[in-house]
């Protein structure tokens, strides 16, 4: 079956994150006083063949931990994962 | 649809009716789009071509001429410097990165075209003031669009330009450079013998729907809602796939595997088949089904007028196509045969087995039409000339004065643009950015190509001929300011709506200009491009002539820097005289953008230049540096900062010193040199009929205008260094 | 052959800084061999160097594919059993992924590329660049990157610093420390480190770019010396 992964890969905390704080800082000009903690992470989405949910689950993880995300940096979640219609 | 088809496209009713008689029927939607894509200004370059046509062209050193994807020059060893400028201004104003980005790709492509390596990136630039938000982000959009691509496929960006002007705040002018060197025997040109029989190969990045914009029109009404997203109008540049290419391509030149090779830019593949066709005096035959789509539900007239970017077309014998196969292969890029040149002047289309195009390739390519535009200087000139600050009363100290031009974003120092350039990727960069002209090594040998980049829209607001002839004049200057001769040029012509016989005045003036200036300092046009409709409301761009300079240095080792070392004694090359009309004092001090500009004596302008190429070669010159944006006071203070070595001088002349100091007088340069060596350039200079004049010395931490004003070279420093990042800091 | 020391330079994908690289060790007296990132094959090479560039457009992160190239298996091999491994810039951001250094390299803390000239301070002679060097000396050459900013969890960093394995730290002329002299906001100013074994170097700075005076300061040479002198030392007699 056919299924649509989507992965958020983000940096672990405690990193310096600059292209966040200045999001951060550049929200109050535009009226958004109220705002904090912005971390800029990345954000994949692909398609993949398995049998079941489960088992394209636990393809995209391992997929995550090899490529997608960097261990020593980043943390990963599997933010979703449907069926696709196919053709 | 209420308005007829070929005038949504952009075709007027003339055009139609040339086009129904070439046919001798009416054209059908996808004729049409190939047409309309063929004949827009853009490509066709219809408003401008009937002035172009009167610019020198040729000259004992030029190889190839305008007409080719670029221009080459014979650098000696039998080696050609391959370059050209191109526009992306449109498309970086709706997004700065990408539409940077996609014009550094493109100009990129057409010298890779021509079986060159790229060696050298420029980037001359214009945007609205910098007090802007707005400004800001299309600044740092448009540098990080050119650093970004630029410096992913390494090619160093070792020159450009940044200037400021409230008329390009909605139109900012974003205009690339090219250079790159190759065998002259190995250059892919027209010359090359191409046969019927030979067959089309498009290689690199697959066709989807960008750029088609303006021939969108033409999507059949079956196509789902949401189109308008599937149909980007800005196009993503892949500098990595164009990397690639360029290896693919120069591997498949240094086999000798090609008959003829083209980058698909404007039109994409109608430009690419109908010009390969056109050039050989054959026609083509395409076949859409095999072109590579990105997307599925392409209709034919989108893959033949799609701009998606990273795509070449090779003309290959067909026993040869294997191999070519092979190269693209190898270097992971899809390769397909798309069709063949044959006889006969035809550009037929098919698509699944039929033909839904069937058009003259000549017509397209080179007979599309030509417009000789009325034009009319504008009402207000003459305000514009009168409204002179040279002899205006001025409140401000010279050295209030001096700190104002100094930190002026025209003047300050542009090191937050060039340090996000990789400018010495390739190791051949003796001189990089941040002097007058930039120097790039030919490997293997002790040659180096010097290029500058240079626009002068402020003058060229108040006479475009005059402004036009400045920065062709200028460029060279800057060239020769290094010790190179000046050779060739190219250059970007961006200017407003040409229907309004201001504009087209304003051009017609322009290319008069260049054509003179050209003619005078023996440095004939090698190709260009024309960017038009750069205004929004009634209000155009400055007319501004861009020019691309390229000289030779045979020994970069006797290379000229603009700093000054202690001990030096100070002189002025050339004459001076008060001419503050569209001065960066006129602006940045008194707010005034008027007067005429400086006075241009080509004659002493070449001798100045023959002045500085021998006084270089015979080792004499400590530094030299052009005096031109700013005037003399700048001149001196650019050359004590890059030297971190002060100055005394006394500014010649008996006017208030603020004319002597930032008057902006053509032909000038200013030079330092060991006292022992004084009497050498002192009888040059007269040999050659060119003023020279002592000012003064250099040394110590200071800069001192005698009788005027001084302060310390950190301050100054300081002040030209500051002005821009702290703009940005908003 | 010649007896010179070989040094291999391999090519991914978008790398650019290859040619330069290949330059750089005949200039200084050794034979560049070129590699291919497809081919298994190092062929026997008495050193490695991966180069600077754009390997794989830096897609996804710097050197995250390029570390799958099949040529890494045998580069990782042969740093596993002692041979000298020098990644320069993309090479380095290649060998923290690959994990055959510690940390990684991140985004200019000033979200902008960076093409200029600066000092680095050489902390220890214990790498394949710094045989010959000793602890202090100070070096001019240039870095060019966007993604130059080392940084390392809190107990890497730790272990890095307690076992001596940073080779290289971003300084002034004098070869004192300061944030002014950081270009990217690198953890700790660092610049280049090695791995325990010390055989492996990775660094930011190009030195490939800084040995020939025509173009520029030469603080590349003494590197590419102790390289040269370190491989010709593996050189079977």
């Amino acid at each position: 079956m056919r299924y649509r992964a989507q992965v958020v890969v983000s940096l672990k905390d405690g990193l310096l994150d600059p292209q966040g704080k200045a999001v951060e800082g550049s929200l109050p000009a535009l009226g958004w006083t109220n705002v904090s903690g912005v971390r800029v992470g990345r954000y994949v989405q692909l398609d993949l063949e398995a049998d079941g949910a489960d088992a394209a689950e636990d393809q995209v993880r391992r997929m995550a931990e090899r490529l997608l995300s960097n261990p020593v940096i980043e943390t990963f979640d599997v933010v979703d994962i449907s069926e696709r219609d196919g053709a | 649809m209420t308005e007829p088809l070929h005038r949504a496209l952009g075709l007027t009713d003339d055009e139609l009716g040339s086009i129904r008689s070439t046919l001798g029927r009416e054209p059908n939607r996808d004729e049409l789009a190939m047409y309309a894509a063929m004949w827009s200004e853009h490509c066709s370059y219809k408003s401008s071509k009937v002035h172009l046509r009167s610019l020198p062209t040729e000259g004992p050193r030029i190889l190839v001429g305008p007409g080719q994807d670029a221009g080459a020059v014979d650098v000696g060893d039998g080696l050609a410097a391959v370059f050209k400028m191109e526009s992306h201004s449109h498309p970086s104003a709706i997004e700065p990165y990408q539409g940077a980005a996609t014009g550094v790709g493109g100009i990129v492509r057409d010298v890779v075209a021509m079986g060159a390596r790229p060696i050298a990136i420029l980037d001359p630039l214009r945007f609205g003031p910098l007090t802007d938000e707005r400004n800001r982000w299309l600044l740092e959009g448009v540098v990080a669009g050119i650093g970004g691509y630029g410096n992913c496929i390494g090619v160093p960006t070792v020159g450009g330009e940044l200037q400021f002007a409230r008329p390009h705040a909605a139109n900012p002018t974003v205009n690339v450079m090219c250079v790159g060197v190759a065998p002259a025997e190995r250059l892919v040109t027209s010359a090359r013998e191409v046969r019927e029989g030979s067959v089309l190969v498009l290689f690199g990045a697959a066709t989807g729907r960008d750029g088609i914009g303006g021939v969108s029109v033409l999507a059949s009404r079956t196509i789902e809602d949401g189109a308008d997203e599937t149909r980007p109008s800005v196009q993503i540049g892949d500098p990595f796939a164009e990397k690639l290419l360029i290896e693919a391509s120069l591997e498949l030149v240094d086999r000798g595997l090609l008959e003829g090779l083209q980058d698909l830019g404007g039109a994409g593949i109608t430009c690419a088949v109908s010009e390969s066709a056109a050039r050989a005096g054959l026609g083509a035959e395409i076949d859409l089904d095999a072109v590579p789509l990105r997307e599925r539900g392409l209709e034919p007239f989108e893959i033949l007028t799609s701009e998606s970017q990273e795509r070449m077309l090779a003309v290959v014998a067909p026993d040869r196509v294997d191999e070519v196969r092979a190269v693209c292969e190898r270097w992971g890029l899809p390769a397909v045969v798309v069709g063949r040149l044959v006889d006969g002047g035809a550009l037929r289309v098919r698509i699944r087995g039929a033909t839904v195009a069937e058009v003259s390739a000549r017509s397209l390519a080179d007979e599309g039409p030509e417009y000789a535009r009325p034009r009319e200087p504008p009402e207000a000139q003459d305000d514009l000339l009168n409204d002179d600050p040279t002899f205006a009363t001025v409140t401000t100290s010279p050295e209030d004065a001096f700190v104002t031009v100094l930190s002026s974003p025209n003047i300050a120092g542009k090191r937050w643009v060039w340090e996000q350039y990789d400018s010495i990727v390739q190791g051949g960069t003796v001189r990089g950015p941040g002097g007058d002209a930039a120097l790039v090594r030919i490997e293997g040998t002790l040659r180096a190509l010097a290029l500058s980049s240079d626009g002068k829209g402020r003058f060229g607001l108040l006479d475009p001929y005059l402004g036009a002839a400045h920065a062709v004049a200028e460029s060279a200057r800057n060239v020769a300011c290094t010790g190179a001769t000046p050779l060739a040029i190219t250059n970007c012509l961006n200017f407003g709506n040409p229907e309004r016989p201001e504009v087209m005045w304003q051009f017609a003036e322009s290319v008069r200009g260049i054509a003179d200036a050209c003619r005078a300092l023996e440095t004939p046009v090698t190709g260009g491009n024309v960017s038009f409709y750069n205004e929004s409301g009634d209000s155009a761009i400055w007319p501004t002539a861009m020019i691309g300079m390229l000289g030779v240095i045979e020994d970069y080792r006797l290379a000229v820097s603009q700093a000054f070392g202690p001990g030096s004694w100070i002189y002025l090359a050339g004459e001076s005289f008060p001419e503050l009309g569209g001065s960066e004092f006129g602006e940045a001090v008194l707010g005034v953008v008027g007067g005429r500009p400086p006075a241009l004596d080509l004659e002493r302008e070449r001798a100045l230049h023959l002045l500085l190429v021998h006084a270089a070669g015979t080792g004499m010159l400590e530094s030299g540096h052009d005096c031109a944006e700013g005037g003399l006071a700048i001149a001196l203070a650019e050359s004590a900062i890059a030297g971190g070595t002060g100055f005394a001088v006394t500014i010649p002349g008996d006017e208030p010193p603020h004319i002597g100091m930032f008057s902006e007088s053509a032909s000038r340069a200013v030079l330092s040199v060991d006292p022992s060596r004084a009497t050498e350039l002192e009888d040059a200079a007269a040999g050659l009929g060119v003023p020279l004049a002592r000012l003064g010395e250099t040394g110590g931490p200071r800069i001192v205008f005698d009788g005027v004003f001084e302060m310390t070279v950190e301050e100054a420093w300081a002040i030209h260094e500051n002005a821009i990042p702290m703009l940005l800091a908003g | 052959m010649s007896g010179l020391p070989r040094v291999g330079v391999v090519t991914f994908p978008g790398s650019l800084d290859d040619r330069d690289a290949l330059r750089a060790v005949a200039f200084m007296g050794g034979e560049g061999v070129p590699l291919w990132h497809a081919d298994r094959d190092l062929r026997g090479v008495d050193a490695v160097i991966l180069p600077g560039g754009f390997s794989y457009g830096d897609y996804l992160r710097c050197g995250a594919i390029a570390r799958f190239a099949p040529v890494m298996e045998e580069v990782a091999a042969f740093a596993d059993a002692g041979g000298p491994v020098v990644g320069i810039c993309n090479g380095f951001q290649i060998l923290c992924e690959a994990g055959l250094l510690p940390g990684a390299l991140v985004r200019n803390r000033q979200l902008r590329f960076v093409c200029r000239w600066v000092e680095v301070r050489v902390e220890t002679s214990i790498s394949p660049l710094t045989g010959d060097l000793v602890a202090g000396e100070v070096l001019r050459v240039p870095v060019k990157h966007g993604e130059g900013r080392f940084v390392a969890t809190d107990e890497q960093l730790a272990r890095i610093e307690g076992e001596g394995l940073v080779v290289f730290r971003y300084c002034a002329a004098d070869g004192s420390l300061g944030d002014v002299h950081n270009p990217n906001g690198a953890s700790n100013a660092i610049a280049g480190i090695r791995n325990e074994a010390g055989n492996v170097v990775g660094l930011m700075p190009h030195p490939e770019h800084a040995v020939d005076p025509d173009v520029g300061a030469t603080g590349g040479q003494p590197l590419f010396a102790s390289l040269l002198s370190n491989a010709l030392a593996r050189v079977a007699p």
